[in-house]
This record gives C-alpha cells, sequence and structure tokens, in this order.
C-alpha cells in the first residue's frame, strides 16, 4: 500500500480530515480531537505499528498534538495532528493503540499541561515532581526575562 | 517474603548517568520496574527557542554525549530539510564517515561499560578504552576537538577533511577490526560472561515493538529495521553494507548486536573513503542578512577558511514551515522536529531521543531478573541519560 493509497483510505472514512503528501512516502493529516482515536485505530490496523513520537506544540491560538507514525512494512511516514483548546486542554490518550505513547504523553503533560485522558499514571516525568507551571508554553516567563 | 520497592540510583557507581530505577522485589527477583528521569534535565528544547538556528548545533552536540556527531548531523539534515538545501555530494560523504566512526566510537563505550557492568574489571574494559581512543584522535584532527566537535554546519561541514586523515583513518579501522576479534574470544570464551548474559533481560519482539523500541536493542530481538536501509538518508544507498540481528533478544545478543555494527560501521567508512567525491564541502545557504565578509589575501594562509565560512550567512531564516527527520543513531531511531515561523529563532524543536523510548519499556526487560543483573540490563540498552532527559 503507498501513501497515496492510505491517504485515499483515510479520506473515505474520514471526510472531514485534511490528509496531504507534501513528499513521496510521507503522510500528513489533521483531524478533529474527537474522531482521534478512530483514526489511530485505523492507521493501526493499516500497519502503522510503530509510535516514533508525540509532540506537543504552542500555536498562537490553540496547542496542538502532532503523532509520528512509521510502518515497518510500508515504510511510510504519517504525521498526525490534532488541535487542542488552551482552556482546559483534553485529548483522549493513545496509549491503548500504542501502549509506547506512554512517557510521550506524560511529557507532553509535563511541559504543555495538556491532559490525556485515560492514561493510567499522568505525572510529571522531566520536571520536578512540585514544580509549578507548564515549561515549553509560549506564556512561561524565564527567570531571567522576569 | 514480602514484596518491596527498592530504588537504585539516582548515583550509579558505574556511572550510568543519573537516573533512579524504582524495581519492585520478592526476594531478589524483579517484579516490576518504574524508572525515574529528569534529573539532568536542562530544557534543550525551551534553550533552542531562545537561540538563532545556528547557535543550535553546539547544543545538538550536548544532547547525546557519549555520540555528539550524530546529534549535530541530524540538527543540520533537519534544518536543511526545513529550507530545501542541497548539500554537496563532498559534504555529505564526510558527514557519513564522520557519522559512522562516532557509531563506532559510541558502541566502543558500551563494550567498555558491558564489561565493568558483568564485573569483567580490568583487561577488557581498558582494550574498549585503547580503540576508542584512536577514533577520538581522528575527531581531533578532522574537527579539532575529541567531543562536543561543532563541526557540521548547515549546508555543509566546517572545513575539508585535512590531508592525513584518509590514511590515519585506515590505518585506525585496521587496528580495531583486529581488536575486535581478540574482544570477541575473550568474551565467548567467559562463561562468567556467558552465564551472565545469554537469556537475561529477554525483551520479545511484540512488546520492544509495542514500546516503540528502536536500533541495536530492537535487532537484537531478530527484527531487521535500520533507517540506514529502509529510508535512506545522507548517501547509505551507496554502500554495501549487513544489518546485523540476533534471535533471542537477551543481552547477549545486544552485544553480538554491537561488536557486528563495529564491523559494519568499518566497512562503510573505507568504501566512503574510496568513493569520496571532490568538490565544495559546504553550499550557499539562502540567507535574510547577507553580511559582506572580507576575504583574507592569500599569503596569510587563511583563505580557504574564510571562504568557506562566507558562503554561510550569519543568520538563517527558515520559511514558515515544519521538518521531522529520523537518523539510525548509535542507539535507536533519533528524530527531530523543528517548526520554524520565518524567524531567525526555531518556533518549537521536539528531540526523539531513541533510549527514552528503550527505557520506558525497561519493565519488559526487568521482569523475572535477579537484583545482580540490574547493572548489565541497564548497560545493555547503551543508556545514555543526557538524550533521554534532553
Amino acid at each position: 500500500m503507498s501513501a497515496e493509497e492510505v491517504a485515499g483510505e483515510m479520506k473515505k472514512k474520514f471526510p472531514e480530515a485534511d490528509v496531504r503528501i507534501p513528499r513521496a512516502s510521507r503522510l500528513t493529516a489533521s483531524v478533529k480531537k474527537e474522531v482521534l482515536l478512530d483514526v489511530c485505530s485505523f492507521l493501526k490496523d493499516a500497519g502503522f505499528d510503530h509510535l516514533s513520537s508525540i509532540a506537543g506544540v504552542d500555536r498562537a491560538e490553540n496547542f496542538e498534538v502532532a503523532y509520528f507514525l512509521w510502518s515497518y512494512e510500508k515504510k511510510i511516514l504519517v504525521t498526525l495532528k490534532t488541535a487542542v483548546q488552551k482552556e482546559n486542554p483534553r485529548i483522549q490518550s493513545v496509549i491503548k493503540i500504542w501502549e509506547g505513547a506512554n512517557w510521550h504523553e506524560r511529557e507532553a503533560y509535563d511541559m504543555f499541561g495538556i491532559v490525556f485522558e485515560g492514561h493510567p499514571d499522568l505525572r510529571r516525568l522531566l520536571m520536578p515532581e512540585d514544580f509549578v507551571g507548564h515549561p515549553l508554553r509560549k506564556d512561561f516567563k524565564l527567570p531571567e526575562v522576569e | 517474603m514480602a514484596e518491596m520497592w527498592i530504588n537504585m540510583g539516582p548515583q550509579h557507581p558505574a556511572t550510568h548517568g543519573l537516573w533512579d530505577l524504582r524495581i519492585k522485589v520478592d526476594g531478589d527477583m524483579i517484579l516490576d520496574a518504574d524508572p525515574q528521569i529528569g534529573y539532568i534535565h536542562r530544557g534543550i528544547e525551551k534553550l533552542g527557542e531562545n537561540r538563532n538556528y545556528t547557535q543550535f548545533i553546539p547544543l545538538a552536540d550536548r544532547t547525546g554525549y557519549a555520540s555528539p556527531m550524530t546529534w549535530a548531523i541530524l540538527y543540520v539534515l533537519t534544518v536543511e530539510e526545513l529550507m530545501d538545501i542541497k548539500v554537496p555530494p563532498r559534504a555529505t560523504y564526510i558527514r557519513t564517515i564522520a557519522f559512522e566512526l562516532q557509531r563506532m566510537a559510541s558502541h566502543l563505550l558500551f563494550v567498555y561499560g558491558m564489561a565493568e557492568n558483568v564485573g569483567a574489571m580490568w583487561p577488557p574494559l581498558v582494550y574498549a578504552y585503547r580503540e576508542r581512543e584512536l577514533l577520538l584522535d581522528l575527531f581531533q584532527i578532522l574537527t579539532g576537538a575529541r567531543f562536543h566537535f561543532n563541526y557540521p554546519r548547515i549546508g555543509g561541514v566546517k572545513w575539508d577533511i585535512p590531508q592525513t586523515f584518509e590514511a590515519q583513518t585506515k590505518k585506525a579501522l585496521d587496528v580495531i577490526e583486529s581488536k575486535l576479534k581478540e574482544y570477541e574470544r575473550m568474551f565467548d570464551e567467559s562463561e562468567i560472561f556467558l552465564m551472565r548474559t545469554k537469556g537475561v533481560a529477554v525483551l520479545r519482539k511484540e512488546d520492544a515493538i509495542r514500546m516503540g523500541v528502536t536500533g541495536p536493542t530492537l535487532r537484537a530481538c531478530g527484527v531487521k529495521e535500520d533507517l540506514r536501509k529502509s529510508e535512506p538518508y545522507m548517501c547509505y544507498s551507496d554502500f554495501d553494507f549487513g544489518i546485523p540481528t540476533g534471535k533471542n533478544g537477551d543481552l547477549y545478543d545486544r552485544w553480538v548486536v554491537r561488536i557486528a555494527e563495529i564491523r559494519e560501521s568499518a566497512k562503510i567508512v573505507r568504501q566512503a573513503l574510496d568513493r569520496i567525491p571532490g568538490g565544495a564541502v559546504a553550499t550557499k545557504v539562502p540567507a535574510a542578512v547577507v553580511k559582506s565578509v572580507t576575504v583574507l589575501d592569500g599569503e596569510t594562509g587563511y583563505e580557504d577558511l574564510c571562504v568557506i565560512m562566507a558562503k554561510v550567512p550569519k543568520v538563517i531564516k527558515p520559511p514558515p514551515g515544519e521538518a521531522y527527520v529520523r537518523v539510525e543513531d548509535s542507539r535507536g531511531e533519533s528524530a527531530m522536529y523543528i517548526i520554524s515561523d520565518g524567524t531567525e529563532r526555531p518556533y518549537r524543536i521536539k528531540i526523539r531521543s531513541p533510549i527514552f523510548c528503550t527505557l520506558s519499556a525497561l519493565k519488559y526487560m526487568m521482569r523475572g531478573a535477579r537484583v545482580a543483573d540490574v547493572p548489565p540490563i541497564m548497560e545493555g540498552i547503551d543508556i545514555l541519560l543526557s538524550e533521554v532527559d534532553r
């Protein structure tokens, strides 16, 4: 299955998703967070068994969570993005689909304060337990700036 | 006997780095493991947002202190993808040579650590350091530094390889390859080593894939997966080399795979040295602010260097966009995700560390092992805390 075929099937199943192929064997898709789990299950079944990483991003109007998936068999890299509102950011955890998401989600929680619903152990990962704030947010004030 | 949690770390006598491994034990049988990390978190991702693109290269070196070259090369590859820069072939070859030499140096560090952690104290431990020294000497004549090289540049490398480099490299490779046989004899004929590694800390293939484990640890489980083959970057498609794999996914296989990888890397370096094309080692990067550079006159001898430096502008402003680039690092799949908003500073740098993911799978390796096996298991994944904590 090529990237074009995966994109075609995705568009058929999730008509609202914005699916693009920026270059050969790359696929990027933006989906609404309500259908995130469905899209992830679909991709897992399509052979994307390696979750490379999860990146939180602080965009101006909302947070973005980007999932990078790789298929060992098809050799396609998928970038799956979804937006989360800044007020009370919550999103479904994908840990049931890829168990390796555990620490990536904890890191995104630690750095951006995004809460992953259904995560069994959502604690801070890199920052100390008593740390106040989420350092990779753009509104986080660095001490020397104050 | 009652079950209890024990903290191993954050200080480790074998200098794995600062991290705390909590293990649940019944007697000396390990039932569960819960690594605590973040002790050397330096906020490299945040630091990157407050520096310009060129200033991040030394920080990329420091992301993985046992493998600085691979991280710096990964960073420049990502920025080049972001800006759509074509790198001259000679620069790509030099990068590939440096990348593989770094892999060899890093794996020799693993040999050292493994020897130390199974209790084979002096000879093998110092031998691996002795051979690694040859590689550090090579880096010194190539980059001017033995560690934290700051050598790759966006659009190429800092300077061309020196004249003596090729001959010296080939000599060093000959020595290392002959010594590898010695290591293999030393370890494979040691009953203690075999007893302490065979069948210990077995990671099943399915668990490894599910947890996102990559690199030699994954290949030791029998998965033939290497980004240099499956998604060739730089000029790996030009070379003939194999992907060593294991069968059982135990500590011994992790050892065997890495020793075999040193040989494959040597093969790549030899081929690259023989085929390296001529030409420039840096390309002109589209600049937002082009500064005029005075080229010194030829008599001073600094002319060449100045010409190269003149090609790289002082301030780089990639167009708005993003890039996610992955390479096969010494420890697995390392990746960087850089978002540009069109200014001189990256909007976001996300670093994907291979050991970060391998460490989260540690509980699957630890279950059923003995407390005395913990140090070799830690070393068996070739742990490097600076890239885990970032």
